[in-house]
């Protein structure tokens, strides 16, 4: 057997998706069953079968990515709840595998996926989708590139006659139905904390389920940015959210 | 020997790794370390705080790259817009070689993130070395290649890890970054002498060593980077160092990692190996 055939068939015994007690499926790629599939390729030891050893490998795939998004969607995961979002997260990454070298860009087709699989945030398609663009937004805005920025001094009457003027690159622009904003920086800030007791942790629990069922729709225009290499939300008007999107779009009508 | 072309002639000493909960210590208290080992991964990014935070470091300290994902056993061609980060952040740390592992994790453009084990053969052997000659041309800059933990063997394989390891360096000219505690969880999950392993390491080609923590199982040692160094380990390192000679080496930490401090005094502990050698060295 070819190294690329050998490859292809345990990368897709590896990233199977595993059953609900977080064990390798009894049934492999192509229907087969998998302790046939695994001992076709993975010898046993002396403790451990063909099916175990490969279940290493199975377990260990989706403990990563989904610790990863998890990570990296703290808001959606409490808009709906740690087991629809284990779920969500299980299906998107079936369908949608990792194509980059890097775990950060693991979500990157997250919201395209959802728009195309609304099942599954039923009932709060458009509360999750805000969520979604908002922490993909915050990925982007961490460590996206920056240009140069622009210094007074380097600007003259004749230069500004000739000024093009854009948006840092990483500076991301939302229009969004609902305040996650507030909800995501909850969301973050329980991710972060540890609690001395369990009592308090529940407690903190049940107000969170209550801060995502209390929301209430309003539109907001955010811009998601950063100063001082720390990344802030911050909203602004209507108008304002109009022109920065025109000079992110390279819009030549607003040069001077 | 220590100071050789696969570590572009340097002479480090013992290093740690430059993880996010210890920016601040390492920032503020400005702590004597030799080096750092960073992950390539982590910095291959357009900008923001993470390349502040190493640009700050490299102010003050040497910085060696440790990647994850070029996976040089893969069967498929490398990544260009992974090479062309990748020697972008070369060209900014000045790192003297750079590191990966011996193993394969994506197979067309999709990428598991885990270190899979290699099918020890002659033809993986000749693929991943060309790989390996490919990426040193890109990058200009001397490749180490670090052996891996496993927990699963292949039928096809044709010959031992540490035969399929020297297999590949000498295709593709490359160093080792020896990594003995991998050595150990793989011996103890495949039932082999891991001395057997280190005693057939072409000790030139040695540019590193790492050292790491790792945990027990019912049935299968993992490598987990969470405890602190377990005396089988050290005996290698013992070993290694005696075969290898006075060679960087460095602590890997990744989870649950304690105080700046206990990681970096754990390092240090390999320092009475070391000065051990150089005794035997004089004698």
């Amino acid at each position: 057997m070819s190294l690329a055939n050998l490859q292809k068939a345990v990368a897709r015994a590896v990233m199977q998706p595993l059953t609900r007690n977080e064990h390798m499926r009894v049934v492999g790629p192509g229907g087969e069953r998998m302790r046939r599939y695994a001992a076709r390729y993975i010898k046993p030891n002396d403790r451990l079968t063909s099916f175990e050893r490969l279940e290493i490998y199975n377990r260990q795939y989706w403990f990563r990515v989904l610790g990863s998004m998890a990570e990296d969607f703290p808001g959606l995961r409490k808009i709906l709840g740690e087991r629809r979002f284990d779920d969500m997260c299980r299906a998107y990454l079936t369908e949608c595998p990792s194509r980059s070298f890097t775990l950060r860009n693991l979500g990157s087709r997250l919201e395209a996926w959802l728009r195309h699989n609304p099942q599954w945030v039923r009932g709060k398609e458009v509360l999750a989708l805000d969520m979604v663009r908002l922490e993909w937004a915050d990925i982007e805005a961490f460590d996206g590139e920056a240009e140069p920025v622009l210094r007074p001094e380097e600007l003259d009457a004749d230069s500004v006659s000739k000024l093009r003027l854009r948006v840092q690159p990483y500076v991301q622009l939302l229009e969004l139905h609902y305040p996650v904003d507030d909800l995501v920086l909850q969301a973050k800030d329980d991710e972060g904390t540890n609690f001395a007791s369990n009592a308090v942790g529940e407690l903190r629990r049940r107000m969170k389920v209550r801060a995502v069922v209390a929301l209430k729709p309003q539109k907001i225009f955010l811009v998601v940015h950063r100063l001082d290499f720390s990344v802030y939300f911050r909203r602004i008007e209507r108008e304002e959210y109009s022109m920065l999107k025109a000079l992110h779009g390279g819009d030549r009508s607003l040069a001077p | 020997m220590p100071a050789n072309r696969f570590n572009n002639f340097t002479n480090y000493g013992i290093g740690i790794g430059l993880r996010a909960p210890h920016y601040d210590h390492i920032l503020t208290r400005k702590p004597v370390v030799d080096w750092f080992e960073i992950i390539s991964e982590n910095f291959m990014i357009g900008g923001g705080r993470p390349l502040r935070i190493l640009d700050q470091i490299l102010e003050q300290y040497r910085v060696v790259q440790h990647g994850v994902s070029m996976y040089f056993g893969s069967a498929n061609r490398p990544d260009r817009e992974h090479l062309r980060r990748l020697k972008s952040l070369v060209k900014r740390t000045g790192t003297p070689w750079v590191s990966d592992h011996l193993c394969w994790g994506s197979v067309d453009g999709t990428y598991t993130h885990d270190l899979l084990p290699m099918p020890y053969t002659f033809e993986a052997a000749k693929i991943t070395a060309q790989k390996l000659r490919y990426v040193r041309d890109f990058l200009e800059v001397p490749i180490a290649v670090e052996n891996v933990s496993s927990y699963a063997e292949y039928h096809v394989s044709e010959m031992t890890e540490w035969e399929f390891l020297n297999e590949v360096v000498e295709r593709a000219d490359c160093g080792i970054l020896l990594d003995v505690n991998n050595i150990y969880v793989s011996s103890q999950n495949h039932n082999f002498n891991p001395l057997t392993y280190i005693n057939s390491v072409p000790a030139d080609r040695v540019a590193q060593i790492h050292i790491a923590g790792h945990s027990k199982f019912e049935k299968f040692i993992l490598d987990t980077h969470d405890h602190p160094v377990l005396d089988p380990v050290w005996k290698l390192y013992d070993r290694a160092i005696q075969r290898a000679g006075h060679t960087a080496t460095l602590l890997e930490w990744d989870d649950r990692i304690p105080s700046f401090q206990e990681v970096h005094d754990e390092a240090l502990r390999a320092d009475r190996f070391l000065a051990d050698t150089q005794l035997k060295v004089a004698v």
